[in-house]
């Protein structure tokens, strides 16, 4: 059973700022959910050759950190993420697991040289979170191009897409046992 | 989701494998993962992938060898190369070993979920496509033309010579020979067969009709002509144009026809546009061509250019072999249609049947057995069920001899007997002019009995 969901934010991003911005998240998985400011070295991340960080080596470091089972945890970086075989990544999660990643480095207007939006920053963060935490939960990619879930490989399609699940990925959600407990 | 969908991914590094497991998992599909070519191998025995992504360079047997190896296990196997280490001569060898794509790590997302999303799109249309064409060739078999004999054992040779090319053929043979059959048969075996062959019956439409049946016509070329209406000479456009009775078109649509087979375009009737047609074209004639076109009846320019295959089917009479083998396919054919028990003919009423003469030829004989099962019972067809009668048993005895002048001379004897040596009526019953009634009472020494 998930008894709450935790935000570790080891990025530059206020906390409370993180908390508002992420309050939604609490409502839709009808779970708890806690913000906690988590400062974490992530030099040992760091690719030379990619000038970014390995995400998998980044998950690896939160395991350091105490860990509840009954707990979805998402490390929140301001850094640039990859995976071995891909040039970048927004996030990533343990399929129906426990620890996700989300990355604001590519979430930002500025990366793409565009005026700071902060509002809009926090959207796609938020959008992001809640895309993990499906998978968290054991929802795939949707094809509904509204849906949450939708597979986005350029920020322009998280914008497209809501900070909501659609009815079929709802109703997968509702069915996933962890989170059955805390319906009524 | 593609819970369905499968992905195999083989690399020998952990990390690649995790990542991108990872990656297409978070998709639905069902990832398998192989460190090596031998673990590889061992996972394509356990199911069917719809794509590998395949490493290039991995300790043991690399990516190129593997591959072929997966296409003698799987050929439809659908293989994206994966390599850290690019240059332009592994990417041309591997693509043209028949591998979808090759891509350089790091990928961009965005292209890789294309890149798989493209890769099974083209596996799906492929599995389509072979099974259309197998479900056509069903369609396509040449099963339905029955016969055993010499005769048409030379028709078959000739079917599989002239299906292979785009020659015009004019199957030539008496009414219910089964020409149309030859037809689907030459179109069934070339390849065309993916396209269809329009029959046009051009013996039974009048002039006008067939016009507009060949050519089609604009909307109000003619009154009635309430739409635009595609004609069969359009129709055929990439298959087979099967010309029945061919010998029946009026000698204006004999010109237009042949406008259309040496330019292989036309205007629909009322209408300006110039449509361009590919098809083949097979033709079907039970006239005497060539003397219709000596009475120009028939445009020789046509003809010739009709007639450059000749097949000619044999009628019925000339391959009796055949008729045992004809009648147990209608038995079968009338026993299921029908619902009756009956299996087989008496050999009493195969007697009978192998005996006629069958001027309708194969309908004749159809609609002989279709007769029988309706009026027969089971278990066999006996001969009191057939609407025909054996030859010798019913007609006029043969004449001892069995030559032709011979019942020449014993059907003038007839004839003259018949009407009381009467000269001038005796010739025009037999059809033939005085002189030569006398000539033929001269020349088989027949003498009046008074």
């Amino acid at each position: 059973m998930t008894s709450g969901i935790c935000i570790y934010n080891a990025s530059a991003l206020d906390d409370d700022i993180l908390r508002v911005s992420c309050s939604r998240i609490s409502e839709l998985f009808s779970t708890e959910l806690h913000v906690r400011h988590f400062p974490m070295n992530v030099d040992d991340a760091y690719d030379e050759s990619r000038s970014q960080y390995s995400s998998l080596i980044l998950l690896s470091g939160m395991r350091g950190a105490t860990l509840d089972r009954d707990k979805k945890y998402i490390l929140v970086v301001d850094v640039d993420l990859y995976t071995p075989v891909l040039t970048f990544i927004f996030g990533e999660a343990q399929f129906e697991g426990q620890m996700a990643i989300v990355s604001m480095h590519r979430l930002s207007n500025e990366f793409y040289g565009l005026k700071a939006n902060s509002a809009l920053l926090e959207d796609r963060l938020q959008k992001e979170i809640i895309h993990e935490l499906g998978h968290m939960f054991g929802l795939y990619h949707c094809h509904h191009f509204e849906c949450v879930m939708r597979s986005s490989t350029y920020v322009e399609e998280i914008d497209l897409k809501r900070a909501r699940f659609c009815g079929q990925c709802l109703n997968l959600l509702s069915g996933h046992a962890t989170l059955a407990a805390h319906h009524p | 989701m593609n819970s369905d969908t499968a992905l195999l991914i083989v690399d020998d590094e952990s990390n690649v494998r995790d990542s991108l497991s990872k990656w297409f998992r978070e998709d639905g599909f069902f990832i398998g993962t192989a460190e090596n070519a031998a673990e590889a191998l061992r996972r394509l025995q356990e199911r069917t992938w719809d794509v590998i992504l395949l490493d290039i360079r991995m300790p043991g047997m690399d990516g190129m060898e593997l591959q072929q190896r997966i296409a003698e296990i799987d050929p439809a196997a659908t293989v994206i190369f994966i390599t850290a280490h690019a240059t332009i001569e592994t990417a041309v060898q591997a693509l043209k070993r028949g591998a979808f794509d090759y891509v350089t790590k790091p990928i961009d997302p965005d292209y890789l979920s294309h890149l798989v999303q493209n890769a099974l799109k083209q596996r799906a249309l492929s599995h389509e496509n072979r099974k259309l064409k197998e479900s056509i060739s069903e369609f396509s078999k040449v099963d339905d033309i029955i016969g055993d004999s010499p005769q048409m054992q030379k028709v078959y040779e000739l079917i599989r010579t002239v299906a292979a090319t785009d020659t015009t053929v004019m199957i030539r043979g008496e009414s219910g020979t089964g020409k149309e059959l030859i037809a689907r048969a030459i179109h069934g075996n070339s390849a065309r067969k993916y396209f269809p062959i329009v029959t046009v019956n051009c013996g039974g439409l009048p002039e006008g009709i067939l016009e507009s049946e060949l050519f089609g016509h604009e909307r109000g070329a003619f009154t009635g002509a309430q739409y635009r209406r595609k004609g069969k000479l359009e129709l055929a456009d990439g298959g087979t144009l099967f010309l029945d009775e061919v010998g029946n078109i009026s000698p204006k649509t004999q010109m237009d026809l042949l406008r259309v087979l040496e330019t292989k375009q036309f205007t629909r009737v009322g209408g300006n546009e110039i449509i361009k047609v590919d098809f083949r074209v097979i033709c079907a004639t039970n006239k005497d061509l060539e003397k219709a076109m000596a009475d120009g009846s028939f445009r020789e320019d046509l003809y010739y250019r009709l007639n450059v295959f000749a097949v000619i089917v044999p009628p019925l009479r000339e391959r009796k072999s055949d008729i045992p083998l004809l009648t147990n396919y209608f038995v079968r054919k009338y026993s299921q249609i029908l619902g009756k028990q009956i299996a087989s003919v008496s050999p009493d009423a195969m007697d009978v049947l192998v005996s006629h003469n069958w001027p309708g030829n194969i309908r004749e004989l159809e609609n002989a057995i279709e007769r029988a099962m309706v009026v027969g019972h089971a278990p066999c067809i006996t001969p009191q069920d057939l609407p025909v009668r054996a030859e010798a048993a019913e007609g006029r005895p043969l004449p001892a001899s069995g030559t032709l002048a011979s019942a020449e001379k014993e059907f003038i004897t007839a004839v003259l007997e018949g009407n009381k040596w009467n000269i001038s009526r005796s010739a025009s019953i037999l059809d033939i002019d005085r002189v030569t009634l006398y000539n033929k009472i001269h020349k088989y020494g027949l003498k009046h009995p008074a």
